[in-house]
């Protein structure tokens, strides 16, 4: 599929905290509250869930399974932003980490949404009652939140990722893919922007949070590769337009997060890569744990309405 | 507004004027109540930069960071459910509700600072056992289904005390309340749907529903603060209009109003004294357990230590951040100055 031209990089302008977003935070309308709906016609995952079990859409089998991948992704980041609720340096870092993981979770309703409408499952079914083999995300998401520079480290990763992978596939020929990618890569956007701060500020401000970001980085940079691995799938999706490799990414997300740390004056962190088996279901240790959690209150009463 | 037709006076002396005697001094003073006072009759507002008794000062603060520790305090029952809530609508909806608590703290503190107090005195008086908070988050959230009772009446509660204030003689934290108020609706309506649902759901479901209300139907009466005839400070903060209506009063409406709701959730109140009476026109209801009350304000509630030593331990593991934060942007400053300088 054809790539959108790559937008300026938006590594300017960290030098003071506002989220760089018009609108956002501190505006003082009551839009920037998460729990009223959004205005317009943004795609909700209900509209998906909808058109699915309407039939007027229905993944492809490869979609489906690509639909999984990223659904996977986003609900276990959100599963471990959600943590921070209540525990951040600062209540407006409350607010920022639970804006993110809300959006992350949006995505994941609405990608696992569009890949149950394959067999007739629920986002619900999808995320309550699979086992941890059968998860399809990739290892740096699942990966703990440690201290809030390892939070800042993944969270710098993930958004840089997402924000080039969902950029291009808004033009997927897949419209719901696309759909999906429009919504979620306005606000991964805003990711970017707010881990990227962090990790100046955490680079550039002591000595001990400097150790401790250069320390988050070690700590996550083994997952990296596994982000751009491509597979079978993904070559597939690629040929028809639905899709894109993940390797195509990789040069934007080196030169973005490389112009980012460059800044901040830390290096690419040398270690191994580990080895990575998310996509086939084969995790790290921790997933297990997160998911336990998860579902134990849904798989204490199956079949029941929430 | 009627505040338009009134002549502010500055809180702080005018330089000039102050250089004299105590007796400008005392002209100010008179000048001031006098204002004040004329407000106070309008039942117009009073704004950070007019003069106010020092007394209607400390009591705002009192209140009002007493209302912003509550948010912050009130998140922790609610996020003890956010990584276990059994549809991932319901984690989102939970998730955006204990985000905008957050929210909330943020704004009470920001109309608390405009009085004079800095958020981390405040925050500090908080974490040092100093300063109280709403005696209600010192319950646990034992299941799901506490999740539905805390927005139902907790929130419910929280909105019909909280109304009123939206009309505050103080500016600022009338405006607060405003917003406040909306989203508070909000999570009502959230947690009366939580309610609903298990309430016609498996048996179990019910049954946890009914628990729950069983559970949080007296902490959430006991909200409204002591029996009108045991609460010292309230006649003061009428006369001031901060308060409008007397605890009994909200407390009686508060119960006729979820009578009412109880019916459509098919659940009952735990209080078989629960009556209208035709003569007072008010909601009576039976006795309270007010040594509880003033146990669990004491510190000796179920969940005191646990909640106060969560915030602690935030706080402790978030000073570095914090620190590297102004670290960061005084540098910046500097680089700027420095920037300027040289050009």
């Amino acid at each position: 599929m054809s790539t959108p031209e790559t937008k300026e990089a938006h590594t300017e302008g960290h030098g003071d905290i506002s989220v760089g977003v018009s609108g956002a935070g501190a505006s003082g309308d009551g839009s920037a509250s998460a729990t009223r709906i959004t205005p317009g016609n943004a795609l909700r995952p209900e509209d998906i869930a909808l058109q699915v079990s309407r039939g007027t859409a229905k993944p492809s089998e490869d979609a489906a399974e690509f639909a999984l991948r990223l659904g996977d992704d986003a609900l276990v980041l959100a599963q471990r932003l959600g943590h921070w609720i209540s525990r951040a340096p600062e209540l407006e870092e409350d607010v920022a980490l639970g804006n993110i993981a809300l959006d992350q979770l949006g995505h994941a309703r609405s990608f696992l949404s569009y890949a149950g409408g394959l067999n007739g499952k629920s986002e619900d079914d999808l995320a309550y009652f699979r086992g941890e083999e059968e998860f399809r995300s990739l290892e740096l998401f699942e990966q703990p939140n440690g201290d809030f520079a390892v939070t800042i480290a993944r969270q710098f990763v993930v958004s840089y990722y997402q924000f080039e992978l969902y950029r291009r596939l808004t033009e997927s020929t897949d419209s719901t893919l696309a759909g999906i990618a429009a919504k979620a890569v306005k606000e991964v956007d805003y990711h970017r922007d707010h881990s990227a701060q962090w990790v100046l500020r955490l680079a550039l401000g002591t000595d001990e949070s400097r150790q401790r970001i250069i320390h988050g980085f070690k700590v996550i940079w083994p997952y990296v590769d596994e982000l751009f691995r491509d597979d079978e799938l993904t070559g597939r999706l690629a040929e028809s337009g639905a899709g894109v490799e993940p390797s195509s990414l990789r040069a934007d997300f080196d030169r973005l997060t490389g112009e980012v740390l460059a800044e901040a004056e830390l290096e690419v962190p040398q270690v191994p890569a580990a080895g990575g088996g998310g996509r086939q279901g084969k995790h790290s240790e921790h997933l297990g744990y997160l998911l336990a959690e998860m579902q134990v209150l849904a798989r204490q009463f199956p079949g029941a309405s929430w | 507004m009627a505040s338009q037709t009134l002549q502010s006076v500055p809180a702080e002396p005018v330089p000039e004027r102050d250089a004299g005697s105590a007796e400008e001094a005392a002209r100010l003073e008179a000048e001031g109540q006098a204002y004040f006072d004329r407000v106070m009759a309008q039942d117009s507002r009073i704004e950070p930069r007019d003069w106010m008794p020092a007394a209607y000062r400390k009591t705002l603060i009192r209140q009002i960071s007493q209302h912003a520790h509550s948010e912050i305090i009130g998140m922790q029952p609610e996020a003890n459910w956010i990584s276990r809530a059994p549809s991932l609508k319901r984690k989102a909806i939970l998730m955006a509700k204990v985000q905008d608590e957050a929210g909330h703290g943020l704004y009470l503190y920001s109309a608390a600072e405009t009085l004079g107090q800095t958020r981390d005195r405040m925050m500090q008086d908080l974490m040092d056992g100093k300063a109280k908070y709403s005696s209600i988050f010192n319950y646990p959230a034992r299941t799901w289904a506490d999740m539905g009772a805390i927005g139902w009446m907790v929130d419910g509660a929280a909105i019909a005390n909280q109304v009123p204030l939206c009309r505050a003689s103080y500016g600022p934290y009338g405006r607060a309340m405003v917003r406040v108020c909306k989203e508070e609706s909000f999570h009502q309506r959230q947690g009366f749907e939580i309610l609903l649902e298990l309430s016609h759901g498996t048996p179990e479901q019910k049954q946890m529903a009914q628990e729950a209300v069983n559970r949080w139907y007296a902490p959430a009466l006991m909200m409204f603060g002591p029996p009108d005839d045991d609460s010292p400070n309230s006649k003061q903060s009428m006369a001031w209009n901060i308060k409008r209506f007397s605890n009994d009063e909200l407390r009686s409406r508060f119960v006729g109003m979820m009578m009412e709701q109880v019916k459509v959730l098919e659940l009952t109140l735990p209080d078989k004294d629960i009556r209208f009476n035709e003569g007072t026109k008010k909601w009576e209801y039976g006795p309270l357990d007010w040594d509880e009350f003033h146990e669990v304000l004491k510190g000796r509630g179920p969940c005191n230590a646990q909640r106060l030593e969560r915030r602690r331990q935030a706080h402790d593991d978030g000073a570095w951040v914090r620190e590297a934060a102004a670290a960061y942007a005084d540098k910046q400053i500097r680089k700027q100055a420095e920037k300027e300088y040289a050009a």
